[in-house]
This record gives structure tokens, C-alpha cells and sequence, in this order.
């Protein structure tokens, strides 16, 4: 038994979504190799290699991988798939877009998602936006998995001596080409890796008052997110979004204002370690998951949050 | 060019959904059911594609029981020409689904396949991907705008860090995410309509695909709940209390 992770990264650093999917993993048991398909990547396969409990690092450094497009890393990862017994990727957009169409093309009903593994072809996921928790096994003789990385504390990125082999480009695909990437910047820390989060919903009422969010992320060094509905509302972009759709977070603490607290927001937040709800209507179904609830405007709540901290 | 747009029955996305009492399953008695909204989306953006002229006809295709030519009906009454139901009795899993619909795929050869990123009950945002890799068609996941060139669309995606463009060549698989667009509402005359619009129903045995399942569900059960939290009087109140009693900040 052994399993291949697909390493989440951008050519230049490995991405931290990876130490949780070799977490679980590890959880799985066997050895545990982990692909890096990209081009000009070394530094990624070093990162890699030194990632604690991790016997090999297979490197594809090739120009045909350096947008990781479904079509290339599928076929790729297709190539070497009969090695393994299990394969992972993170349940970030890159794993969600790559691994269903390397299961179709391995004829594997794929695994979405898993928060728990119970033995090596049986886990736990969160079905109909986190209401239910579904276990299930699989009796397809390789188990293609993607992982929900707050579900899995992250390995140690370093104390590991990989060895790292090179292999070539295979089923290079021109059905898909890429055009261009707008990454937003920000000098907060990413929203799935932040331990603190502040989040707004359709209570902020436009996207100028998101400000009002900011300042306090800047106090707490957190990241600001926010609900659908406020991404619907044309607030703020769809990266902001926490919830069933968007992101799913588990910081320390997060602090949500203005949102209501619908099921499909609540998916993506309420396994936090401590949930702050700021709203001005005391029946809101986000108090239900508080921990701790101001029931307040919050046009008068945060900027006196912000004169406090 | 002719779209096919593939669409799923699901529960509606306001009702709560329980394990039932044995914990064998999900309990749907009596729940409400609805197209899923990730659907509405794709409808929508085929439609739009036929009102700009881009595209002349929209094929509406599910996968499912009888009972799913309710959805179907929506799909023509929103601006679908006319709906496919592949049916079976049987709950199939992605990849069955997938291998159904590219059986229709291949018989209607659409130069465009747009689909829900995601059904809102399974959540496993699988279909369209891997019907992507069963045509061997390239795809476009999670767009927030497509346009058509030519043999190509350009699709913007939504990914984790901001946005990506890709071009696809046609045909090809696009999934929709949210801001794609806003769904219309089906008006009265063009759901009268629909209902004499063409509906096809084909029976899946005679696809000739393995739709066995792979994975068994052992159980389904309430995720641990929260403690009851409390609540707070002040703004400096809920600080005191973040510093010292959960200690979460300093």
C-alpha cells in the first residue's frame, strides 16, 4: 500500500494545503510519495523532499505543467497511477478542477472531501453543506481522494530526506491553453491559512464598509472573508467567500458581522476554534454556533472593536 | 452551435437535512426538491448564449428518476428548446452519471457541454470534470465569464487566490460557478409552454454503461455539535472576554 499526494504550489513555494493532505495520508498508512508537476520547480521538489515522512518526490518539471491545467496533470498523474494504492490532492480549486478527471479517466468514483479517515478505503465526509457527516467505503482497487485540509493538522514541512526522481512530460494536452491569472494582493494572510478571521455578510451593506473589517484584520493580523450573500450582493470578489461553495476555514477565532448565519455559510466556518457573531438581530441563526454573541449595530460595534484592540 | 446542459434534481437549499432514525441514510420524506441552484446558473448562461444569437438550440439532460421531469419542465419553461430524461431507479454516483451523459453527449454532438460546478446535496463536484475526461474534451471549471471565439471559448475561473483565464477549444466542458450570472425567474406564460416542449425519456439500461456502485454508505449522522455559547453585554465585554477567557487574542 502507498499513496501519492499531488502537491498544491505555485513553482516558487509548496503550498501549505499539502502538509495537511500528507497528514492524512499518513492517517491512510504506507508509504507516502508526493507528486510535483510544474516547470522551472525545483525549489518546490526541495520543500518537498524535506516534508516529514515522506519517502520520494516525484518531480515533473516541464513547461507543459506550468499552469497545472487539468487536461496535462491528469494524463501525468494517470501515467504513473498504477503504483498506488491511493491518491490525494487537497480540496482546494486546483484538486477540485485535476482529480475527478483523473478518476473518470482511471474509471474510479472518486472521494470528495474527506475530514476523517476511518481505515484505508473508508472515510467520513460532510454531506448537504456540512449537515450530515457520511462514511463511506470504496471498492475500487485505487482510492482517488481529495481532503478537506482543516480536518488534518498539517505534518512538520521540515525533517524529512526525500529522495527526489525526475520524471518526463507524458500526455502533454493542448485541449486547454492558459491566458492569464489576476492573483489578488494582499498583505493579510491567506484566508484558509489565517488564524484569525473577520467576515462580513449582507449586514455590512456595501462594499465600502468592508473598511470597517479591515482596520480591525490589520489590529489582529487576520484575514477578512465573507458570506455569499455579500459576494452575491457584488460586496467584495468570490475569493472572499466562506461557506459551501467557497472556502472552508477552522481558524481560531472567527468573527462574523452582519451575516445571519444561513446553513450554507455555516459550512465552511463552524468547525473554528472560537466563533464571535456580531449582529443586530438577536434571532440570527449564526448566535446558535457563537460562542460569544453581541447582539449590536454593527456601524457602532466595530469601530468601537477597533479602538479596543 | 448547439449546447447540451446537464441538470440535477436536489433537495432545496433551504430545508435542513437530517440523518434518519437508524442512521442508514439521509431522511428525504416529504422534503422539498428543486433544480440545483449551480444548475439555474448553467440554464441561464446557455439561454443567454441563444438570446445573443451565439447559440441556436438548448438541450436540457438529467439523470435520474420520473420524478425528475419536474426539473426538466423548469429548464424548457426558463428557455431550454427541449430535455432529455436518462432514467434509471437507482441513485447513481458521479461517475455513473457521467458515463450516461456522455452517451447523450455523443448521440447530440453540442460544440458546448455548461453544467452546476456542484450539486448542493453530495457536494462532490465531480460530474463535469469527469465527463470531460470520458469525451476527452478539455474543461473550464468554475466560471465566472465565458465568451465565445470561434472553435473556442475563453473562460474566466474562479480559483482559490483570485481569478484565471483559459482558453478551451470547442467542444468542451464548462462548469458555472456563482457570479457567472443572476438566474431569471420562469414567467407563467413561458411555464405553460413549456409544458409543450419536447421531452425525451430514455431508459439507461439500453446505454449499455456500468453504472454499479462503488462506494457503500455505512451511515450518516449529525456532525458533533457547538456548546451553547453566550452572550455579551458590550464591545468591551466580548474583548475582556476573547483576551482572558478564550484567549484567542492579546
Amino acid at each position: 500500500m502507498s499513496t501519492l499526494v499531488i502537491a498544491e504550489h505555485d513553482n516558487v513555494n509548496l503550498k501549505p494545503a499539502t502538509l495537511n493532505t500528507v497528514a492524512a495520508a499518513n492517517v491512510i498508512g504506507g508509504a507516502v510519495h508526493i507528486l510535483v508537476a510544474g516547470n522551472a520547480c525545483q525549489s518546490v521538489a526541495d520543500e518537498a523532499a524535506a516534508v516529514d515522512g515522506v519517502e520520494k518526490v516525484i518531480l515533473a518539471d516541464d513547461s507543459a505543467y506550468e499552469n497545472q491545467l487539468a487536461e496535462s496533470t491528469a494524463n501525468l498523474i494517470q501515467s504513473i497511477s498504477a503504483n498506488y494504492s491511493h491518491i490525494l490532492a487537497p480540496a482546494t480549486t486546483f484538486g477540485k478542477n485535476v482529480l475527478p478527471r483523473l478518476s473518470a479517466l482511471l474509471d474510479v468514483q472518486q472521494i470528495s472531501e474527506i475530514t476523517e479517515v476511518v481505515s484505508d478505503d473508508t472515510f467520513k465526509r460532510p454531506i448537504y453543506a456540512g449537515s450530515c457527516i457520511a462514511t463511506v467505503k470504496s471498492s475500487d482497487s485505487i482510492k482517488v481522494i481529495t481532503v478537506r485540509a482543516t480536518a488534518f493538522d498539517p505534518v512538520n514541512a521540515s525533517g524529512g530526506s526525500a529522495s527526489v526522481e525526475s520524471i518526463s512530460a507524458d500526455g502533454v494536452s493542448d485541449l486547454s491553453t492558459f491566458v492569464n491569472e489576476e492573483i489578488a494582493q494582499s498583505d493579510r494572510p491567506e484566508l484558509t491559512a489565517a488564524s484569525i478571521v473577520i467576515s462580513g455578510g449582507r449586514g455590512m451593506q456595501s462594499g465600502d464598509n468592508f473598511h470597517l473589517l479591515e482596520t480591525i484584520a490589520d489590529k489582529l493580523g487576520a484575514a477578512v472573508g465573507a458570506s455569499r450573500a455579500a459576494v452575491d450582493a457584488g460586496f467584495v470578489p468570490n475569493d472572499y467567500q466562506v461557506g459551501q461553495t467557497g472556502k472552508i476555514v477552522a481558524p481560531d477565532l472567527y468573527i462574523a458581522v452582519g451575516i445571519s448565519g444561513a446553513i450554507q455559510h455555516l459550512a465552511g466556518m463552524k468547525d473554528s476554534k472560537v466563533i464571535v457573531a456580531i449582529n443586530k438581530d438577536e434571532d440570527a441563526p449564526i448566535f446558535q454556533v457563537a460562542d460569544y454573541g453581541l447582539v449590536a449595530d454593527l456601524f457602532n460595534a466595530l469601530p468601537e472593536l477597533a479602538e479596543q484592540l | 452551435m448547439k449546447i447540451v446542459v446537464p441538470i440535477k434534481r436536489v433537495v432545496d437549499y433551504n430545508v435542513k437535512v437530517r440523518p434518519l432514525g437508524d442512521q442508514s441514510d439521509v431522511d428525504l420524506n416529504n422534503v422539498k426538491m428543486a433544480m440545483n441552484p449551480f444548475c439555474e446558473i448553467a440554464i441561464e448562461e446557455a439561454v443567454r448564449l441563444k438570446e445573443a444569437g451565439t447559440a441556436t438550440e438548448v438541450i436540457a439532460v438529467t439523470v435520474g428518476k420520473s420524478d425528475s421531469q419536474e426539473q426538466l419542465r423548469t429548464a424548457l419553461a426558463l428557455g431550454a428548446d427541449r430535455a432529455i430524461l436518462v432514467e434509471t431507479d437507482s441513485l447513481l454516483e458521479p461517475l455513473a452519471i457521467a458515463k450516461a451523459l456522455a452517451k447523450v453527449i455523443e448521440a447530440e454532438s453540442p460544440q458546448l457541454v455548461i453544467l452546476g460546478k456542484q450539486a448542493i446535496d453530495g457536494d462532490n463536484n465531480q460530474t463535469g470534470q469527469m465527463l470531460a475526461a470520458l469525451l476527452s474534451y478539455g474543461q473550464a471549471t468554475f466560471a465566472s465569464e465565458i465568451s465565445i471565439d470561434g472553435d473556442s471559448a475563453s473562460v474566466t475561473r474562479e480559483i482559490d487566490g483570485g481569478l484565471q483565464t483559459i482558453k478551451v477549444s470547442l467542444p468542451a466542458i464548462i462548469t458555472t460557478d456563482l457570479r457567472l450570472n443572476e438566474p431569471r425567474y420562469a414567467s407563467l406564460p413561458n411555464i405553460m409552454k413549456a409544458k409543450k416542449k419536447e421531452l425525451d425519456i430514455q431508459p439507461i439500461d439500453a446505454m449499455g454503461i456500468d453504472t454499479a456502485p462503488r462506494i457503500e454508505l455505512l451511515s450518516v449522522e449529525l456532525p458533533p455539535a457547538r456548546q451553547e455559547g453566550i452572550k455579551v453585554e458590550s464591545v468591551e465585554e466580548l474583548v475582556s472576554k476573547l483576551k482572558n477567557e478564550a484567549k484567542v487574542i492579546s
